[in-house]
């Protein structure tokens, strides 16, 4: 058998790290590596594209240099861990280094905010990952690493509940843990047809997880309750029919409901501070600022970003924010600091076809505001029934600050202002 | 008032650990001996003898068939079985009278003796000066181990010639031609013993095969191996009599319906052991043994009266030494209050032939029995730097692991330090290791342990060296 003693290679390895993206954010999970080890990568070449609860960040290249990756897809790494290593000692390749996947187009790195740690060779072994405090088995190991999954969440049952093998095989599939002591039985299984019964277990991303928590943290902290209305959509419409196309030529965005209703939104947070405040211990904490949460869907989940100081923007202002909002969630293109804050948040299920729901807190928020779908409904005006586009809208709130009578205020306040959006001018 | 906390009745590996055990963990403890010394079958008729006399017939079996090889010639290789024998006595001696210090230090009463129950908590020891004493315990351990089976009708054991291991091992000539009863562990190693120093052995097997509770894989290599240095087998062949005949014995047997017949110097009755509960006095407590002798026991080791446990040879599982201490480490354990415990799954099982045999978990056949999904990994020690440089090329590594889990379910090794290199397979069933888990830990370059990390690599089709 042959062996070879292991080199000693001179070089000069610049450290990638995770950045600190936010100050809320510990972690983050690879979401994709667009190099992979021993490619050449040139200096702000986007080299990771890192999933926080809280947006999708991507990390550039300080220097080139041959990179080495350390923490493979799927892992999750602290701020300032090593995800990588560039030799910088490495020449570039002729025709240039080619990216395992091309850079999405409208990329908005983040560059990480420390020098680079330049360390002079030999390179340290990459680090052992190890989540749990037992030491695991190398194939334990090389699983877990492989495919993402932290060993604190696999059901062990190797000796003193250790992490067998069959235990991550068993946690992948979803199913129970191979038992033991004696090694798993033979399956013993009716035919069934393949592919009829199927499931499949996906590892939730951090950001769907977080979602999950904040949501039940929210149900189990405060007193959530929904009051409802309905507003007669006329104006609005007639409005938007005939200024649409001054609008859109002037601004160069279409002139949609949310400006609306982040108008008078903002108007009855100033008429009713407390459902703008929120519960911080035994106080009350009370904004003069209005940021509003703008609820959009992105293919990762609910993302909130926040239109900040709303109540200085124009109508085209805040239609140009949504708009931009929107495409980004899309995108996951969001930052970190743009879901942040937030005094109060509207939601609009309406897009996609909700009638009427009672939307969930957002915490530490005390309210949020429901739209909904706009429907033509036979309603009865001045003693004669007549088609108008309805909407539901609703506002859940925080029984502990907001009391049912401002609630209710601050629903019908947001009601006449968008039947009548003359009053957002007036002031009244 | 009882005057121990318990009595270990028999000193072999099972009583002796469970007695040094029940003396650290703080219990006034007591073990019954009357075979002279303390150690059991295994320290004084058994394992340590037999490697003794193993290790040395190798040795001349080196220089006189292996050494040329390597380029050393002797002008005349010779042995003085009396010598061998010698060194053997005192290495028992040695090693018995070490366990008589292991008492002392862990306050330990020796008892010298016969043990005879009187009842539950009454024990009478006729001492080996002739007198009879009582001893009180609130618990007693049945440690009395096994003895050899004796095929009375067919083939008394007449102590000089129809014999049994205890004087297989005690030979002072070289026997011309040795007839061996039965192709289990003691059988091979006895027989390979004297078939070094110059006899012609025959090996009698009733069943088809040699080693049956091994690995078939390992059973038909162990025959090649065995017949290629001048063993002779007739499997499927069953003894009908072996009686003295003028000087020689005559050895009849039955094969195919037809008889056969051998004339030899010596024969061994290698058929097996029994649990040994002879003059127990079971019988005062209300214990009776199965009709196979051994004694019934629950997984705490209890027997029907509460107070009586049994531990060893005496009860279920493997008749082997490690086996039998492990669970007197667990009894006494389990009697002073704490959770005692053997993962029989665990416990390997050695022949120390030449090359050797080795085993831990399910051999491929129970595997299949039991309806497992399974894969295996087997690669010869020929593929193996350090097996070549040895010149000990013969044999393999086979592991089974589970298909979907890939837990290791058993390893087998034939080959040259088989009995030492399985350690680390049990260490891997103890800790459900899967054979990856062994593949990926780094073994040292050249070893023959390497053999085990390319069979684990095996079972996933990715051996890198073979
Ligand atoms: C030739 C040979 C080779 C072997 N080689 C190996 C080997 O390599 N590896 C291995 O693991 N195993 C080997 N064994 C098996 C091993 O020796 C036994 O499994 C082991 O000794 C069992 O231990 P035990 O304590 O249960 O019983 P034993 O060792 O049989 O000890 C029982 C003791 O109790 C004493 N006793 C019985 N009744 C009484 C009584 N009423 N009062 C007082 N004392 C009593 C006996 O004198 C005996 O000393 C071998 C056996 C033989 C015969």
């Amino acid at each position: 058998m042959f062996k070879v003693s292991r080199e000693v290679i001179d070089t000069m390895a610049v450290d990638v790290k995770m950045p600190n993206v936010g100050e809320s954010v510990q972690e983050g999970v690879i979401h994709k590596w667009r190099f992979k080890s021993g490619d050449f990568v040139n200096r702000d070449d986007v080299l990771v594209e890192l999933e926080t609860d809280k947006a999708t960040v991507e990390v550039v290249a300080e220097s080139s240099g041959a990179i080495e990756i350390i923490k493979k897809q799927g892992e999750t790494v602290a701020i300032g861990e090593v995800m990588a290593r560039i030799d910088t000692s490495a020449t570039a390749p002729a025709g240039g280094a080619k990216p395992a996947a091309a850079p999405a187009p409208s990329a908005v790195p983040i560059t990480p905010p420390a020098p680079p740690t330049v360390t002079a060779a030999p390179p340290a072994p990459p680090p052992v990952t190890q989540a749990s405090s037992m030491p695991l088995s190398p194939a334990v190991r090389r699983m877990t690493e492989e495919h993402g999954i932290s060993p604190g969440s696999v059901h062990g049952t190797g000796k003193d509940g250790r992490i067998t093998k069959g235990d991550v095989i068993a946690h992948m599939e979803g199913g129970a843990p191979a038992t033991a002591p004696s090694p798993a039985p033979a399956m013993m299984r009716a035919s069934v047809p393949a592919g009829v019964r199927t499931e499949r277990r996906e590892q939730m991303s951090l950001l769907r997880r977080r979602i999950a928590e904040r949501l039940v943290h929210a149900q189990e902290t405060a007193a959530i309750l929904t009051t409802f209305n309905e507003i007669d959509m006329s104006n609005v419409m007639k409005i938007r029919n005939d200024y649409k196309d001054k609008f859109k030529e002037k601004y160069g965005v279409g002139l949609g409901f949310m400006s609306f209703f982040i108008k008078a939104a903002v108007e009855a947070l100033k008429t009713y501070p407390a459902v703008n405040g929120w519960i911080d211990g035994n106080d009350i904490v009370y904004h003069d600022f209005y940021d509003i949460g703008v609820a959009v869907s992105s293919n990762r989940g609910l993302v909130v970003p926040v239109i900040k100081d709303a109540d200085h923007l124009s109508m085209a202002e805040l239609e140009m924010a949504v708009g931009d909002y929107g495409k980004r969630a899309r995108d996951g293109k969001l930052s970190v600091d743009e879901m942040t804050g937030g005094t109060f948040t509207v939601s609009n299920g309406g897009v996609f076809g909700s009638l009427m729901s009672t939307p969930i807190l957002n915490p530490p928020q005390s309210a949020i505001l429901g739209m909904h779908k706009i429907q033509e409904r036979p309603v009865v005006v001045n003693g004669e029934i007549v088609i108008r586009p309805m909407m539901y809208v609703a506002l859940s709130y925080d029984h502990r600050i907001i009391d049912g009578k401002e609630s209710v205020s601050f629903l019908v306040k947001i009601k006449e202002l968008v039947e009548d959006p003359t009053r957002l001018l007036v002031g009244v | 008032m009882a005057a121990y906390d318990v009595i270990f009745v028999g000193g072999g590996p099972a009583g002796y650990t469970g007695a040094i055990r029940a003396g650290q963990l703080g219990l006034n403890v007591a073990c019954v001996e009357f075979r002279g010394s303390l150690g059991g079958t295994c320290l004084n008729v058994g394992c340590i003898p037999s490697k003794a006399l193993l290790q040395s017939s190798e040795f001349f079996h080196h220089a006189q068939h292996k050494s040329a090889e390597h380029g050393i010639k002797y002008q005349k290789v010779e042995f003085d079985v009396a010598q061998m024998m010698k060194r053997k006595d005192g290495i028992v001696s040695s090693l018995t009278k070490g366990i008589e210090g292991l008492f002392k230090k862990n306050k330990v009463t020796y008892i010298k003796g016969k043990g005879t129950f009187v009842n539950a908590n009454t024990i009478k020891v006729a001492t080996m000066d002739g007198s009879v004493e009582e001893h009180t315990a609130k618990s007693f351990v049945i440690s009395t181990g096994s003895t050899p089976i004796e095929l009375k009708a067919i083939a008394p054991f007449d102590g000089k010639d129809i014999v049994s291991s205890t004087e297989a091992l005690c030979f002072e000539k070289v026997p011309e031609h040795l007839v061996v009863i039965g192709a289990g562990v003691i059988g091979l190693e006895m027989g390979s013993v004297w078939l070094r120093l110059g006899s012609k052995v025959t090996v009698i097997e009733a069943l088809d095969r040699v080693l049956p509770p091994m690995d078939a894989a390992v059973s038909a290599e162990m025959k090649k191996i065995l017949e290629k240095q001048g063993m002779e087998f007739m499997l499927s062949t069953k003894l009908t009599k072996a009686e003295k005949s003028g000087k020689k014995v005559k050895v009849t047997a039955e094969r195919d319906g037809k008889p056969v017949t051998i004339d030899c110097d010596k024969v061994l009755v290698a058929v097996g052991r029994r649990a040994y509960t002879d003059g127990l006095g079971l019988e005062a407590v209300g214990l009776a043994p199965r009709k196979d002798g051994k004694l019934d026991v629950n997984h705490h080791y209890q027997t029907a009266v509460a107070n009586i446990f049994a531990v060893g040879d005496v009860i279920d599982g493997p008749m082997l030494a490690h086996k039998a201490d492990e669970e007197g480490v667990a009894v006494a354990e389990i009697i002073a209050g704490k959770p005692g415990h053997v993962n029989y799954e665990a416990i390997p099982n050695v022949v120390y032939t030449w090359p050797e045999v080795a085993s831990v978990g399910m051999n491929e056949e129970e595997a299949k029995a039991k309806g497992l999904n399974y894969k295996t990994g087997k690669v010869p020690f020929m593929a193996n730097g350090r097996a070549r440089a040895f010149g000990e090329t013969d044999g393999f590594v086979k592991i089974i692991a589970d298909a979907k889990t890939d837990r290791i379910i058993g390893a087998h090794i034939i080959g040259p330090n088989a009995s030492e290199l399985i350690a680390e397979l049990v260490i891997g069933v103890e800790f459900s290791a899967s054979a990856e888990d062994i593949g990926r830990s780094s073994h040292a370059h050249p070893t023959l342990a390497e053999v085990m990390k390319e069979a684990a690599l095996a079972v996933d089709k990715r051996s890198l060296n073979f």
